[in-house]
């Protein structure tokens, strides 16, 4: 117990920075493909938009149409389901309603007593970046040696073997956010994976799911930063600005060039190409900012260099501005129950999440820890008891959106994940109760339809290559 | 050594007689008494059962469909020894020490402790009325308290003090040694030479003795260890190292308690063998060091099957301050991984007591102990279950916390703040 508690403090003040902006509007109606929707891949000296020199190889596994039935359905989508049945086929949600017709050659589960939720999403992970165990070799998330690393990427970092990402399975996540720490300003480009297994990151990355970008607010960067600066919040803040003004000519320079291809294309630069992508609306903007006053100005930014914030990251005083989040729609991804362990982490409070879901504005329940990630639906729980206490009442018809559709909306995905409704992802989890409940365990996950997860059968546990000899089968 | 006299006179005066009727109450000595009363009186529990006569002039608590337990024990925080995590002059859970090694056995953490920590409230207002106040860092920590979470000085606080001697196997940089052979070194040298003082303290002040590993106030400090009077808590998580603590603990005749564990599970039997109670955390099952590949959620549950003592401790953030109230939560979890619930509630209240030397007052609901006592909305392990009274030492002790008025000042924007 001693061993780890302070350290793990300092890590995470560290590690945990995430900040994404973003430009993207609402989600567009059609259902984009799942596979191969690619931008153009630019050659090696062309600064394209929507590039995607690593492209996804994730390809959705073989899996038989499932039905689950007499199952309490949290849909996210709308009021409950009670005694309902969801049908899982070709990697959609097929059907879902008070009964479904069962394919022949469908899997039947019963699901009597048990709940289907959508799968979890976070939107603040630093797995695989920040890898078990976590030895100093393993320490890959904050590239600290410049206030402003816009040209890094978390996928570069990402260990596909970390042990950390089949305990995130297993407690029911399907899609998560890897993010840079938040050591930098501008710490570069995250990353959405699906917590499968696979030998190469791409193998995990989320096709066509939008990049972020992930910014820090606050005590990090000046404190890493405090020789050379930015030393100061005021430094801070030129910071950005300078960097967004680079990144504004820079796309203009660009945008030029791609438009009437006149004479040399103009160097490429893979920091100000990240940025530049923000202010295209390309890349969305996650930004880790702990207090109100700095989430205001951090606003006042986006609005002058014209690019969005999706969601501010640890907002633990997100309940301050509850109702400018709402006003410019940025989502408030936040903790149950952390603070203290800084100064800008002091006026947290239990009621954060139902304070923000009041106002209108999007609660989003994130983790940045590898445990808290395995029980998010437990993090929730306690957001809608202490907005209970506060005379705040939020059903769990709605927060079930904390930790699926608003997520989702967070990584601009919600058209693809997030809700059951046909024709989206059949990214599930059946649960073996209520999942508000602190007894409550996953007990099955598919990802686009297929099971990954099955709590009756160890033998068949995803085992990272890691494991193997250092972790006893079954020892989780 | 036991400063409760001043307090309870301070609940005499205080202290109506409580009458808690009607409700689901858990000793956690015996059975649950549906429909029990609990009879509160001068501090301490007067009665508990069934067919309880209600003193006249006691003040009536309608319990029906509310459950009744014991304070809550955490045996492993820093409530009060650190107010905020990364602001230095806040801190004051660790001794620097005089030497390489930080041997810091006479370090007693109550002595820099802050009974008006902003952080009290919170722990209380949830059910939590007794923490472990344990030091950190070091090879050897220092000494650990009991308080409970009453209004007052350290000294009204202080339950028992000390409960352990804290120390670590299990991380070398921490004790600036090499390996975890030389942390063992470095506990037996230390050993050694307290047991060799105790014996010769004469000689030592007439300069008569050989170089000792530490200095006077540790080796005095250890004699309470040697002597069985104190257990040594090791915090150590690998099996390998649990087993060398075992050892340890054997050829020297210490008390001893393992904290952490998280491979625990895999040395059940000579824990048994030992009679050595366990401190862990339920939600442990990352290996995130090479100390911890065999970490499980099934931990606590398996270890109290095989017949050890398990107390549940804090999974987060180890010696915590900020959420000690969520040592509920651990229990919860436990009992999703194969605790029984009875022996996650006991994980919680009596068997810490048990450990740190106190049953005789403190754990459970009978006649002439401290009436720490907490009530209900349900399941206290339920995530939806609210506190709705807590009473330490027989006064009722729920009061708005710092968090509270924070969120009270934002649920309405008072008029100066409506402008953005």
């Amino acid at each position: 117990m001693t061993r780890i508690a302070l350290l793990t403090l300092v890590t995470t003040a560290l590690a945990c920075a995430s900040s994404g902006a973003t430009s993207g509007g609402p989600s567009q109606a059609a259902v984009p493909a799942d596979t191969g929707a690619r931008g153009p891949t630019g050659d090696g000296g062309i600064s394209a938009p929507l590039a995607d020199p690593f492209p996804s190889t994730y390809q959705a596994p073989p899996s038989r149409p499932t039905v689950i039935r007499n199952v309490t359905i949290l849909t996210a989508a709308g009021p409950r389901i009670e005694n309902g049945a969801i049908l899982l086929r070709d990697g959609k949600i097929a059907a879902v309603g008070a009964s479904v017709e069962a394919p022949a050659d469908a899997i039947v589960i019963d699901g009597a007593g048990k709940f289907v939720t959508p799968g979890i999403i976070d939107t603040h992970s630093h797995m695989g970046v920040y890898a078990a165990p976590g030895v100093e070799a393993n320490s890959d998330g904050n590239e600290a040696t410049n206030p402003v690393t816009a040209h890094v990427w978390a996928e570069h970092s990402v260990w596909p073997q970390d042990p950390q990402f089949p305990r995130a399975l297993a407690g029911g996540i399907t899609t998560a956010q890897i993010l840079p720490g938040s050591a930098n300003l501008i710490g570069g480009r995250s990353v959405v994976l699906k917590i499968v297994p696979a030998r190469t990151v791409q193998g995990m990355k989320f096709p066509g799911a939008k990049y972020g970008l992930k910014m820090a607010c606050g005590e990090n960067p000046k404190r890493v930063y405090a020789s050379r600066g930015p030393s100061t919040r005021m430094g801070n803040v030129a910071g950005y600005r300078n960097a967004w003004i680079q990144a504004e000519a820079y796309r203009r320079r660009w945008d030029k060039w791609l438009a009437d291809k006149k004479g040399d294309p103009p160097q490429r630069d893979l920091g100000n190409e990240t940025l530049a992508e923000v202010l295209r609306g390309n890349i969305l903007v996650h930004n880790h900012c702990y207090r109100a006053d700095e989430m205001a100005q951090m606003i006042d930014i986006a609005k002058e260099f014209g690019y969005k914030i999706r969601s501010f990251h640890h907002g633990v005083e997100a309940y301050k501005v509850a109702d400018l989040l709402a006003r410019d729609s940025i989502s408030a991804s936040i903790w149950a129950d952390w603070g203290a362990f800084k100064m800008e982490a002091l006026d947290a409070v239990k009621a954060n999440m139902a304070l923000v879901h009041q106002a209108g504005a999007r609660t989003v329940v994130h983790s940045d820890d590898p445990s808290g990630i395995q029980r998010l639906n437990q993090e929730a729980a306690k957001g809608i008891a202490a907005g209970a206490a506060l005379g705040i009442t939020i059903s769990e018809d709605e927060a079930i959106k904390w930790l699926t559709l608003h997520p989702a909306w967070s990584l601009g995905l919600d058209d693809r994940i997030g809700s059951i409704a046909v024709g989206k992802n059949a990214d599930i989890v059946l649960w073996s109760g209520n999942p508000f409940s602190v007894y409550t365990r996953a007990e099955r996950v598919w990802i686009d339809g297929a099971q990954m997860f099955d709590r009756s059968d160890p033998n068949e546990a995803w085992r990272t290559d890691f494991e193997l000899g250092f972790v006893r089968r079954g020892d989780r | 050594m036991i400063a409760l006299l001043p307090l309870l006179f301070a609940a005499v005066v205080h202290a109506q007689t409580i009458a808690i009727v009607g409700g689901r109450v858990f000793p956690v000595s015996g059975p649950p008494i549906d429909g029990g009363t609990v009879i509160i009186r001068d501090g301490r529990i007067a009665a508990v059962g069934r067919d309880v006569a209600i003193p006249e002039g006691a003040q009536r608590i309608d319990a029906s469909g509310k459950w009744v337990t014991p304070g809550i024990i955490n045996p492993a925080t820093q409530l009060g020894l650190i107010e905020v995590g990364q602001v230095g002059e806040t801190r004051n859970a660790t001794a620097r020490g005089r030497d390489e090694t930080r041997v810091n056995a006479a370090f007693t953490v109550w002595d820099g402790l802050n009974p008006l920590s902003v952080l009290f409230a919170p722990a209380r207002n949830e059910g939590i009325t007794t923490v472990a106040v344990m030091p950190a860092g070091g090879l050897v920590s220092g000494q650990a308290a009991l308080v409970d979470i009453v209004d007052g000085g350290v000294s009204e606080m202080l339950v028992r003090s000390p409960i352990a001697m804290i120390a670590q196997i299990g991380n070398p940089q921490g004790a600036n040694v090499s390996s975890r052979g030389e942390l063992l070194l470095r506990l037996r040298e230390l050993l050694e030479d307290s047991r060799a003082y105790g014996r010769r303290r004469a000689d030592y002040e007439r300069a008569q003795t050989r170089e000792f590993a530490a200095s006077r106030l540790d080796l005095e400090a250890m004699q309470q260890v040697l002597a069985g009077r104190v257990p040594l808590l090791v915090v150590a998580d690998k099996a390998s190292d649990i087993e060398a603590a075992l050892r340890l603990a054997r050829e020297y005749g210490v008390r001893l308690i393992i904290g952490s564990g998280a491979e625990a599970w895999m040395v059940a039997d000579k824990l048994v063998a030992a009679k050595v109670p366990v401190m862990v955390g339920s939600m442990v099952n990352i290996p995130g060091s090479f100390a911890t590949l065999g970490a499980r959620q099934e931990n606590a549950g398996l270890l109290r099957r095989a017949g050890v003592d398990v107390a549940l401790i804090g999974t987060g953030s180890d010696p915590d301050a900020y959420n000690v109230r969520n040592i509920k939560q651990e229990a919860g979890n436990a009992v999703a991984y194969g605790m029984t619930w009875d022996d996650a509630l006991r994980a919680i209240t009596l068997t810490p007591a048990e450990i740190f030397g106190v049953a005789d007052r403190y754990g459970s609901l009978q006649p002439g102990r401290v009436a720490n006592v907490v009530i209900w909305s349900g399941d206290p392990f339920e995530l939806s279950t609210r506190v709705e009274h807590v009473f330490v030492r027989g006064v009722r002790s729920m009061s708005p916390s710092r968090q509270d008025e924070l969120m009270t000042r934002y649920k309405t924007l008072p008029p100066s703040y409506r402008n953005p």
